[in-house]
């Protein structure tokens, strides 16, 4: 039995309506418990005490990232970790390699982040690195949107065949959400083509965007899987791209039951823009947080703009070509056949640009303007925006009006000039931000035993040297942001793993998967799918799988579906 | 007899896994869909003649057989006292294994290096400083109505290539070319071996044999899977290509350029580039930009044939600006079985996909500076690990010879002339024939490699040598063994 006391902290724990209370969190074995006789015990008075951060979309492991890490031996050459007794070396600032990816997180006191671009096909080189990725609990999102089979039995309204294909899917993948890429999109790329617009049917395909995400979203209802769909929508970083938006939240409008969200909009910064073009570009963070506040069906994160020289790099082929357009940087892009595509260029944002300050200016802007916490989390869709090293520059951002008003300063001024966020005083709380970073993730990712310190909970705790009945927060910002940047302890799992900043305990933490259980045959569908595989696909259907125990700690999650046989 | 299906090659990067292999007690028997050189290493690998059987210490002079315990404590001990050790190889063993490298070479503060060093290391360098426009092979099959091996000769190297993945291959959007080739065939048979011959005959007048028919085929009107070779000389490959365009040796860059300035429409002042009349390099960029789907697929001849990596990347230029007009991709053709997941595991535990310094605590990369053969050239080097590799046949003499010179450990399945002259062997256990693990296409798909037979006692997984070594090097570092 291994015990620990955390006594005397500020508790921000939202999920169970624990607002900056002193209290004392016992932990035994691994999980939150009432109370503990002895073991050790930390003294947290005047500290933060939280549950550890949570990470719905940061792209950190699998074909793409490793690509951006061999892209870009500039992005390591001055952002080296050495090797300790206890860790392993690593190099990268925006494109960290796996073990410093992890104790990264876990220094800043994150406990579990998602990978969210898993091509299918790829699936085993995504777990083989979260099997190196230390310190944290993970979770992989297949690629779904573009997928031949998804998309031929959506056409033929086959929805159950497609729950049955998608539930095979996440056991073949060991994957966790369905995640969609401008959906149909990619599928068009594969000729070097794209879809202009929800309704633009797919080459070759006679099936919109609208109907796959529709189809997915009901495939996703009737699977019960613990996260909603995972949506990056077509027209992702292009001027008027709102309208797109506001579109995708409105075609499952109606499907949407009991005030549930059923669909999650990811890195919302990308696709909040206004104007007919980059010079007419304007932020259209008002449209998108009027639309969200007055319906619950969805929920969104930032995609927060950091300015720094970062990588861009989604399974959004066509998006990236433009950038690549644009910029002129080097430029990769990798198809995958059946499945996806995926691009990466690397890029600065820099703070005299018209559209990257505006684009600076949109995310806090949602994030502000979004009246409930809940419906929009943070992040930098790492490393699409910025790094995630810099969610305590967010944070700080989040919680303090000057700190946002000092970057302003800085910026261009016609961002400056125009951005709505100039006018907006709102601040964030610590109860605000321990929803935004735990809370309102692990709700929306339905992991059940993380985001908080009830009874039961996994004791992944943060502990922040941090005193806001001392300091006002808000006029002290460098003091959030050195708070956050290295926690005073980080637990994983009822284990002290950081102390001031400083791995101190090297851990291998989890990959969930989603293991859907039914009354109905699933896998009725199998003799069809290993028929068609063999055409689709250029490898044999038993070599695609991902295999039970791949790679150490996977851990699977049920869902029970409510397919009728 | 049980039959073993869907096994994976584990031979060249083509990676097919679709072969099935019969087994009886213990041995393999019989192997199908295989090609003849995939064929013969299953059927062939547990010849005693070429097999490492033994553990060997080198001892006064001689390799002397010892048991599998002193041979990893005597590698622990080279190791752990080495100053500079390198570990070279990888490309031949599984990501499981190459994982274990990595920290085997972080721990003795080595440099640890891959084989596409001496391949395709000017392949990585240029897609490091333009990036590269890819895709599956699946893509290709599906969509590629365009295929061009650029100095590859698929037929030799990669037989099963063109069958699986390329021209021979039934996508959803392409039709597999075999029929119309068989048809074909029957009709210029005749033409061809009279133009082989003519070829046969130029070459003994002149180095460089003249296009024998500088024009296109009248077939490349029709909108079909066009296969393109092109090459400095007429290979196997080229022999079934549609249509085959002779480049002169070390000419590639200017051939590459100059069709980067047709692709952007631009005039040639010339009547010829590289040996190839400009009017059909004319029509090879108008094939190239009406494609739907293009590809191109080079090999080592481009790498490693004068210009090395800006041969690379003005390939890849072209293919960039080509998809400014369409859709067009490029590959390597990489070699060794696993040689892209010696790259891929490296790239993600380290930053870097290969040439990797651990000496000051943190992974380095400065190829030309921590590659293997540069280290060796300088002679800083003071030890060395070699897996499932030959450095000594293939590396530049000097390096061979400062390689030699200093304690090397090998660990490998077969006997080499690097194993001969190591200082310890260990014999270790196939990968994809009698051990499992994972390896990576060459279009960086992973598959499992399968374990089909038990491997001889005294051979074990490299990653299971290699985890003793670490185990053992550990230990000597914490009772002060490094001097
Ligand atoms: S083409 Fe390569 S991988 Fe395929 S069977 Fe032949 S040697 Fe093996
Ligand atoms: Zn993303």
């Amino acid at each position: 039995m291994k015990e620990l006391l955390i006594k005397n902290g500020f508790v921000y724990d939202p999920l169970n309506k624990i607002d900056g209370e002193t209290m004392d969190i016992a932990v035994r074995d691994g999980k939150i418990v009432e109370e503990v006789k002895k073991g050790k015990t930390i003294d947290a008075s005047g500290m933060v005490v939280m549950p550890g951060g949570v990470d719905i979309h940061s792209h950190i492991a699998g074909a793409k990232v490793n690509s951006g890490r061999l892209l870009r031996p500039e992005d390591h050459y001055k952002d080296v970790e050495l090797k300790t007794v206890l860790t392993r070396s690593g190099v990268g600032y925006s494109i960290p390699s796996t073990f410093t990816t992890g104790y990264r997180y876990s220094r800043m006191g994150w406990t579990t982040v998602m990978e969210p671009a898993m091509p299918p096909l790829k699936a085993k080189h995504t777990h083989e690195e979260l099997n190196d990725t230390p310190m944290v609990d993970k979770g992989a999102y297949p690629l779904l949107g573009s997928n031949w089979f998804v998309l031929e039995y959506l056409r033929a309204k086959m929805y159950g065949e497609c729950a049955a294909f998608v539930a095979w899917m996440m056991n073949a993948t060991k994957g966790y959400a369905i995640k969609l890429v401008n959906p149909g999109g990619l599928e068009a790329w594969g000729f070097g083509r794209n879809v202009r617009d929800i309704d633009d049917p797919v080459p070759n395909f006679d099936i919109t965007p609208r109907e796959i995400i529709q189809g997915l979203c009901k495939v996703n209802q009737i699977l019960n899987l613990p996260h909603t769909i995972h949506v990056h929508i077509n027209n992702l970083g292009k001027p008027g791209n709102y309208v797109t938006t506001l579109e995708t939240m409105r075609c499952v409008e109606n499907l949407a039951t009991d005030n549930k969200p059923i669909m999650h909009l990811t890195h919302c910064q990308f696709s909040a823009f206004a104007g007919e073009d980059w010079r007419t570009f304007k932020s259209a963070s008002e449209e998108i947080a009027e639309y969200v506040n007055s319906h619950s069906h969805v929920t969104l994160d930032m995609g927060q703009i950091v300015f720094t020289n970062t990588t861009t790099m989604t399974a959004d082929g066509p998006f990236q070509f433009t950038l690549y357009q644009i910029t002129g940087n080097k430029w990769v892009n990798n198809d995958v056949e059946t499945e996806t595509s995926s691009g990466i260029v690397p890029f600065q944002y820099k703070r005299k640009n018209y559209v990257h300050a505006t684009q600076w200016t949109i995310g806090l802007e949602l994030a502000l303007q979004i009246k409930d916490p809940w419906k929009i989390l943070l992040t930098t869709d790492h490393p699409n925006a910025g790094p995630f090293t810099a969610y305590p520059k967010v944070i700080t951002w989040l919680m303090s009006r000057k700190a946002r008003d000092d970057v302003m300063k800085k910026v261009n001024k016609k961002t400056r000039r125009k951005a709505p966020l100039s006018a907006i005083d709102r601040e964030y709380s610590l109860y605000e931000i321990a929803i935004a970073t735990r809370a309102g993730q692990a709700k929306a990712l339905g992991l059940e035993s993380k985001g908080h310190l009830g009874v039961g909970a996994d004791a992944d705790i943060s502990v922040y040297n941090l005193d806001p009945k001392k300091t006002n927060l808000a006029d002290n910002p460098e003091a959030i942001t050195k708070a956050f940047k290295k926690a005073a302890y980080t637990i994983k799992d009822g284990e002290i793993v950081v102390r001031d900043g400083e791995v101190v305990n090297s851990v291998n933490g989890r990959t969930y998967w989603v293991k859907v259980e039914t009354q109905a045959n699933l896998f009725e569908i199998e003799p069809e799918l290993k028929r068609a595989f063999e055409k689709y696909y250029t490898v044999k259907y038993e070599n695609y799988l991902v295999p039970q125990n791949f790679s150490a700690h996977q851990t699977p999650v049920t869902a029970k579906a409510r397919i009728k046989s | 007899m049980t039959l073993v299906k869907n096994v994976t090659c584990p031979i060249c990067g083509t990676l097919c896994d679709d072969l099935e292999v019969e087994v009886e007690e213990n041995s393999i028997v019989d192997v199908r869909n295989a090609c003849a050189i995939g064929e013969a290493k299953f059927l062939n690998f547990t010849d005693p003649k070429h097999r490492n059987l033994k553990p060997l210490v080198r001892k006064g002079g001689e390799l002397t057989e010892v048991s599998l315990d002193e041979a990893v404590e005597r590698s622990a001990q080279i190791l752990a006292h080495a100053q500079y050790p390198i570990l070279y190889g990888w490309s031949c063993t599984s990501c499981q294994a190459i994982r274990v490298g990595i920290e085997l070479a972080e721990e003795v503060g080595g440099v640890i290096d891959n084989t596409s060093t001496v391949c395709h290391g000017p392949s990585i360098l240029s897609i490091q400083s333009v990036g590269i426009p890819t895709c599956t092979l699946g893509q290709v099959r599906h969509r590629a109505d365009l295929v061009v091996y650029w100095a590859s000769d698929p037929y030799s190297a990669h037989p099963r290539h063109i069958e699986r993945y390329t021209s021979f291959s039934d996508g959803r959007f392409q039709e597999s070319e075999w029929e119309h080739y068989v048809t074909r065939l029957r009709g210029v048979l005749g033409k061809k071996r009279l133009s082989r011959a003519s070829a046969r005959i130029s070459m003994r007048e002149v180095s460089i044999p003249p296009i024998a028919d500088p024009k296109l085929p009248p077939e490349f009107e029709t909108e079909k899977r066009k296969l393109i070779v092109v090459d400095v000389r007429k290979t196997r490959s080229a022999e079934i290509a549609d249509f085959f365009i002779q480049v002169e040796p070390n000419r590639d860059f200017e051939l590459l350029q100059a069709l980067r300035l047709l692709v952007k429409d631009e005039e040639l002042e010339v009547d010829k580039v590289a040996g190839v009349p400009v009017d059909l390099l004319e029509e090879f960029a108008d094939i190239l930009i009406s494609c739907n789907f293009g590809i191109f697929f080079f090999g080592v001849g481009l790498t490693m044939s004068s210009g090395k990596h800006r041969n690379i990347d003005a390939a890849i230029a072209l293919t960039k600006d080509l998809n400014y007009r369409t859709k067009f991709a490029i590959m390597p053709m990489r070699g060794h079985f696993n040689v892209a997941g010696a790259n891929i595991v490296s790239t993600w535990q380290t930053g870097y996909p290969f040439a990797v310094d651990f000496s000051h605590g943190y992974p380095r990369y400065n190829p030309g500076e921590t590659s293997a053969v540069d280290i060796l050239q300088r002679d800083e080097s003071d030890a060395s690990l070699i897996i499932a590799s030959d450095p000594v046949s293939n590396f530049p003499r000097n390096a061979a010879q400062n390689l030699v010179k200093n304690p090397m450990i090998t660990i490998d399945p077969v006997v080499s002339p690097t194993t001969m002259m190591a200082d310890v062997v260990i014999p270790s256990a196939f990968v994809g024939i009698e051990v499992e693990g994972t390896a990576y296409r060459m279009d960086c798909v992973p598959l499992p490699m399968k374990k089909i037979v038990e491997p001889p006692k005294i051979c074990l997984p490299d990653e299971e040598i290699l985890r003793r070594i670490l185990l053992q090097v550990r230990q000597i570092r914490q009772t002060g063994g490094k001097a």
